[in-house]
C-alpha cells in the first residue's frame, strides 16, 4: 500500500513540463475522452470516484460542482487555487513546476464538466518560477489549438489565463482569492452567497485546488470505479503529503490514503534527523492540531483516521518536530506568522491574534504568569467562530493545541519567570 | 500634472503625466486590459509592471497605474499596501527574503538572517550605501522541503547553510545574474547557472 502513483508518475523527468513530451505520455488523452461526454456524465463520474477537495476543506468535488446554477444567463467561472500559502505545504509547487499540462488538462475538463469558457490559475505571487512554468505550457497549449476556440476542433471554447497573487496567505481562501483576482485587498466574503452562485464577477464560480484538478485526466482516463477502489471508503484515491522539519527525507509524497502515518515518517521520509526521538507532529499544515508523539500509533493518513485522531488531514502539510524542539517557540513562531496574515477585516481576529501572539511571547521570554494561560484561553475562545473567514480559527487551533499538549512547557517557562522574578526581588 | 476625469466622474487625481513606462510596459499593460472579463482585475499585474519599471511603487508610479486603469486613486493604493510584494520602500538591486515561518526555523533560519546581517551589516528594510542590497525576514514561502531557504529577487535558493548563503551572496557580487523573473523576462534562470535550485521533488 501507499506507492501508486497518480499525479506523481511522471514528475521526476525533467521534460514532462513540455507538451510534446507530457503528449507522449498519454498527456491530454483524458480531455479528448471527456470533450466526447456531457456535462452531466463528468460530474457524475467524479461523484463517483469520491473525490475530494484537496486545499484543505475536504468538501467531495463532484458535490460542489453540482452546487452551480443552471441556465442562469450567466457565465460559469473557475478558478484554479494555486495561492499555496499554508506553512508546511509545498505540494501544488510540485505540480505546477514539474506538470504544469496535466494542471491545464484538469482545468479544462472541469471546465466542460461546468460549461466553463474563462478559467484562471490564481498562483501565489512568490511563485514565479511555477507561474513562468505554467504560463509557457498555456502558450504551448494555444498553440496547438488546445485553447481558445473550439479546442481539440471540437465545439467547445476556453480560455485560461496565469494570475499572479502579491503576497497575501487569506487570498488562498476562496472568497478572499475572487476578491484579489477583481483587484481588490484579498479580504473574506460572508457566505452564503456561495463562490457556487455568486462568485468572481458576480458569476457562479467554482474554486478548486490544484491538485484535486491535477487528479481529473487519471480519474477521466481510467474511471471513477478505478479511483474509489484506491485508499479507504470514505478517502478515495491519493494525496500529495509535503514532509518537512526534522525529518532525514523531506520532500512532496504520494500515498493512498489510509497510509499508516509512523510508517510514512519511518519509511517514506527517511525517520527522524539524526538518531534524534519524535516528539510532535502537525499533519497537515499549521492551521490543524498538533499531535504528540505518543498520539500516533494506529493514526492513519485519511480524513476520518486523522479527525478521530483530534486533528485534520488539511493540505497535507506534514511538519515533523524532534525532541529538541522548543513547543512553546514553535507555536510562536505561528503566530508570528498568523499575526502578520490577518487581512484586518474582523476585530476578534485582526486584534486577538497579536494579543495571542503577545501572550505566548510573554511566556516564552520568561516573563509570564499562570494568568497568561487563561488569558490565552479566553482570547482564543473570543476569535474562534466570531470572523468570516476560517482564519481565526485557524490561529487558535495551534495556540490551544500546542498549549494543551505541551502545557509542561508552557508552565517551566512560567515557573522560571516566577522564581527569576522572586530571586531579583530578593537580590 | 492634470486633472482627469475618470469613469464620468471628475477624480481626485493628478495624473503625472511625465512618468513614462518602456512600450513593452504599455503595451503589456494594454494587452492586461482585455484579459479578464473585467478591466479591474489588472490592478495586481499592473502594480508589478510599474514597480519593475521603478524599482518600488514610488507616489508616481501609484497615481500612473490609478490613472492607467480609471481607477480610484484610494482604491489603488489600499491594493498596493495590502499586498507584501508590492515595495512601499527603496529595496536593493538584490532584496533577500528570508523565509522564518516554523519548517524553515526548524531547519536554522536564525543563521541566515545572522548571516545577512553581519555580512551585509544592515538591518531588516535598510538599503546598503551602493544600493546594492536589502533584506526582510518572510513569512512562509512554500519552501518547507528545502528549508531553509532566502528568495532573491524572484528566484528561490533552498537546501542553505550560513556557509552556502556566503558563497551565494559573493556569486551575485561577482556576476550580478539578473534574478527577476516574473514575466519580464522570457527565459528562466537567465545567470543563474550554478547557484542552488529547488532540487528534491
Amino acid at each position: 500500500m501507499g506507492h501508486i502513483k497518480i499525479l506523481t508518475e511522471h514528475l521526476d523527468r525533467e521534460d514532462q513540463h513540455d507538451i510534446d513530451a507530457y503528449e507522449s505520455r498519454a498527456g491530454y488523452a483524458a480531455v479528448r475522452k471527456a470533450l466526447a461526454m456531457s456535462s452531466e456524465e463528468i460530474i457524475a463520474e467524479v461523484k463517483a470516484s469520491g473525490l475530494r477537495g484537496r486545499g484543505g476543506a475536504g468538501f467531495p468535488t463532484g458535490i460542489k460542482w453540482g452546487f452551480v446554477p443552471k441556465n442562469t444567463g450567466k457565465p460559469v467561472y473557475l478558478l484554479n487555487n494555486a495561492d499555496e500559502s499554508e506553512p508546511g505545504t509545498f505540494k501544488d509547487r510540485a505540480l505546477l513546476e514539474r506538470n504544469p499540462h496535466m494542471c491545464i488538462e484538469g482545468m479544462m475538463i472541469a471546465a466542460k464538466a461546468l460549461s466553463c469558457h474563462w478559467a484562471c490559475i490564481y498562483i501565489r505571487g512568490e511563485y514565479a518560477y511555477p507561474a513562468e512554468r505554467v504560463s509557457k505550457a498555456i502558450k504551448q497549449a494555444y498553440a496547438k489549438g488546445y485553447l481558445g476556440k473550439k479546442i481539440f476542433g471540437s465545439d467547445f471554447d476556453l480560455d485560461i489565463v496565469v494570475h499572479r497573487g502579491a503576497g497575501a496567505y487569506i487570498c488562498g481562501e476562496e472568497t478572499g482569492l475572487i476578491e484579489s483576482l477583481e483587484g481588490k485587498k484579498g479580504q473574506p466574503r460572508l457566505k452564503p452567497p456561495f463562490p457556487a452562485v455568486v462568485g468572481a464577477y458576480g458569476c457562479p464560480t467554482v474554486v478548486n485546488n490544484t491538485e484535486t484538478l491535477a487528479t481529473l485526466p487519471w480519474i477521466i482516463a481510467n474511471g471513477a470505479s478505478s479511483y474509489a477502489k484506491i485508499g479507504t471508503d470514505k478517502s478515495a484515491g491519493t494525496k500529495l503529503f509535503s514532509a518537512s522539519g526534522h525529518i532525514n527525507k523531506p520532500g512532496v509524497y504520494e500515498i493512498e490514503l489510509g497510509y499508516p502515518l509512523l510508517e510514512f515518517i519511518e519509511k517514506e521520509c527517511g525517520g527522524v534527523r539524526n538518531g534524534r526521538k519524535l516528539k510532535a507532529v502537525i499533519p497537515g499544515g499549521s492551521s490543524v492540531p498538533v499531535l504528540r508523539a505518543d498520539e500516533l500509533d494506529g493514526v492513519m493518513l485519511d480524513y476520518e483516521s486523522l479527525v478521530k485522531a483530534g486533528t485534520m488531514l488539511g493540505s497535507g502539510g506534514l511538519i515533523v518536530m524532534d525532541d529538541s524542539t522548543d513547543m512553546v517557540e514553535a507555536v510562536m513562531n505561528l503566530l508570528h506568522f498568523y499575526t502578520h496574515e490577518s487581512c484586518g477585516q474582523c476585530t476578534p481576529c485582526r486584534e486577538g491574534v497579536r494579543w495571542v501572539y503577545k501572550t505566548i511571547g510573554r511566556i516564552n521570554h520568561c516573563n509570564g504568569t499562570f494568568g497568561d494561560i487563561r488569558l490565552l484561553k479566553d482570547l482564543c475562545k473570543n476569535i474562534s467562530g466570531h470572523t468570516i473567514c476560517p482564519f481565526g480559527d485557524a490561529l487558535v487551533t495551534p495556540a490551544l493545541s500546542f498549549l494543551n499538549k505541551f502545557r509542561s512547557e508552557f508552565e517551566a517557562k512560567i515557573e522560571a519567570a516566577t522564581s527569576m522574578h522572586v530571586g531579583s526581588s530578593h537580590g | 500634472m492634470k486633472m482627469e476625469k475618470i469613469n464620468g466622474v471628475n477624480r481626485d487625481i493628478k495624473v503625472e503625466a511625465d512618468l513614462r513606462l518602456s512600450d513593452a510596459a504599455e503595451a503589456r499593460i494594454e494587452d492586461l486590459m482585455h484579459r479578464y472579463p473585467c478591466s479591474n482585475s489588472a490592478l495586481l499585474p499592473a502594480l508589478y509592471i510599474a514597480q519593475e519599471e521603478c524599482s518600488w511603487l514610488t507616489d508616481r508610479a501609484i497615481r500612473w497605474v490609478a490613472s492607467r486603469l480609471n481607477l480610484p486613486l484610494a482604491h489603488v493604493l489600499e491594493v498596493a499596501t495590502f499586498y507584501t510584494m508590492f515595495y512601499k520602500q527603496p529595496v536593493g538591486k538584490y532584496h533577500i527574503q528570508i523565509c522564518r515561518t516554523l519548517s524553515c526555523m526548524l531547519c536554522g533560519a536564525k543563521k541566515l538572517t545572522e548571516q545577512v546581517r553581519k555580512r551585509l551589516n544592515l538591518s531588516a528594510g535598510e538599503v546598503s550605501g551602493d544600493g546594492m542590497w536589502s533584506f526582510e525576514e518572510v513569512e512562509c514561502l512554500g519552501s518547507c522541503g528545502t528549508a531553509p531557504m532566502v528568495e532573491i529577487n524572484d528566484t528561490f535558493f533552498e537546501n542553505l547553510t550560513p556557509e552556502k548563503l556566503n558563497d551565494l551572496l559573493n556569486k551575485i557580487e561577482k556576476f550580478k545574474p539578473d534574478l527577476r523573473y516574473s514575466g519580464i523576462l522570457e527565459e528562466l534562470g537567465k545567470g543563474l547557472e550554478g547557484f542552488p535550485k529547488s532540487s528534491v521533488w
